[in-house]
C-alpha cells in the first residue's frame, strides 16, 4: 500500500468514529426560529404583566397561568421545529434522524433539562419563584454542555454562555426577565446563525 | 521498518472491515442495520466481513430478539481493540517516515 492509501485509511477511521458517535444534522435554522419564538413569547408575557397593573407576578393568578401556557407553547414550538428541520437536514446528509447518536444526544440533553424543570416547578409551588429565570438558564446551559459530546462540538460554548448568564442573573434576580430574553432569545438567534452559515448550507 | 510493517494488520486491510472496527471502537455496540447504514454496504458483503473479524476473535456477535424481530449486535473484544490500536499506531508511524 502507498502513503496515500494509509492516509485514506486514517481519514476513513476518523470519519467513521465521528459519524457513528455524533449527530451532525442539528439544524441551525431551528435555533434561529427558537430564538424568535422566545422573543415573541417574552413580548406576550411582558404585555400580560403590564396590563395586570402590577410589575411583578403573583402565583395562582390568571396572568400566571397564561404565562405558563406561553412558556409551554414556546418550548413545544421550538422542539417541533428542531425535529422537522433536523430531519430535513439529516436526509440531505444521508443520515437518519433517529439513530444511535441522536438517541444518545437526546438522553444527554434531557436528563439535566428535566431535572431542572422538575426542580423549578417544585420551587414555584413552594413560592420560591424569584430565581426561576436564573435556574432555567443554568439547567439549560448544563443540558447543552452535556449534549455537546454527541453533536457539533461547539454547542458547548452556547451552554457555557447560558450558564454564565444564569449565574449573573442569580445575583440580579429582579432582571430575570431580561436575562431570559438574552439567553433564550438573542443567544439562540446568534448561535443558530453561526451554525446555519457554517454547517447548514 | 520491518517491525512496523509487521504490525500492519491484514485483517483490517479493507475499507469495510476498517470501518466496522472504527465504529465499534467508539460505541459500546452496534447492530447490523447501523453498520449497514454507516458503511453503505450490502447485507451479504457486510456479513462476510463481520464473519472474518469474528473468526479472528476481534469482535463478538450477539443474536437476540427485540419483540419478534431478530437483532444482531456486534462489539469488540479486548484482543480486537489491542490489534486495532497497534494497526493505527503502525500506520501513523509509517506516515511519519
Amino acid at each position: 500500500m502507498s502513503t496515500e492509501d494509509y492516509l485514506k485509511d486514517i481519514t476513513e477511521i476518523k470519519d467513521m468514529m465521528n459519524k457513528s458517535s455524533r449527530f451532525f444534522s442539528l439544524s441551525g435554522l431551528s435555533g434561529i426560529l427558537a430564538g424568535i419564538y422566545a422573543l415573541i413569547g417574552a413580548a406576550i408575557a411582558y404585555y400580560l404583566v403590564s396590563i395586570s397593573g402590577r410589575d411583578y407576578l403573583i402565583l395562582h393568578g390568571k396572568i400566571f397561568n397564561y404565562i405558563l401556557i406561553d412558556l409551554v407553547a414556546i418550548a413545544f414550538l421550538s422542539i417541533v421545529t428542531a425535529a422537522i428541520l433536523s430531519n430535513r437536514k439529516a436526509r440531505k446528509n444521508n443520515e437518519t434522524l433517529w439513530n444511535g447518536a441522536s438517541r444518545r444526544l437526546l438522553g444527554a440533553f434531557l436528563i439535566p433539562l428535566i431535572t431542572g424543570g422538575i426542580f423549578i416547578l417544585i420551587k414555584i409551588y413552594n413560592h420560591h419563584y424569584g430565581l426561576t429565570g436564573s435556574l432555567m438558564l443554568i439547567f439549560y446551559g448544563l443540558a447543552l454542555v452535556n449534549a455537546s459530546k454527541y453533536t457539533i462540538g461547539n454547542v458547548k460554548y452556547l451552554g457555557y454562555v447560558e450558564i454564565i448568564l444564569g449565574l449573573i442573573c442569580s445575583i440580579f434576580p429582579t432582571y430575570g426577565f431580561w436575562f431570559w430574553v438574552a439567553g433564550f432569545g438573542v443567544m439562540h438567534i446568534i448561535y443558530g446563525s453561526l451554525i446555519y452559515f457554517k454547517h447548514d448550507r | 521498518m520491518k517491525n512496523i510493517i509487521g504490525n500492519i494488520n491484514k485483517a483490517f486491510d479493507h475499507r469495510i472491515r476498517l470501518g466496522i472496527m472504527s465504529i465499534l471502537m467508539v460505541n459500546e455496540y452496534a447492530d447490523f442495520k447501523m453498520l449497514k447504514e454507516l458503511l453503505g454496504a450490502t447485507d451479504g458483503n457486510l456479513a462476510s466481513h463481520t464473519k472474518a473479524l469474528e473468526k479472528e476473535e476481534y469482535i463478538i456477535v450477539e443474536k437476540s430478539f427485540i419483540g419478534r424481530k431478530p437483532n444482531t449486535r456486534y462489539s469488540t473484544t479486548k484482543k480486537g481493540r489491542e490489534a486495532f490500536k497497534k494497526h493505527v499506531e503502525a500506520i501513523e508511524k509509517l506516515l511519519k517516515q
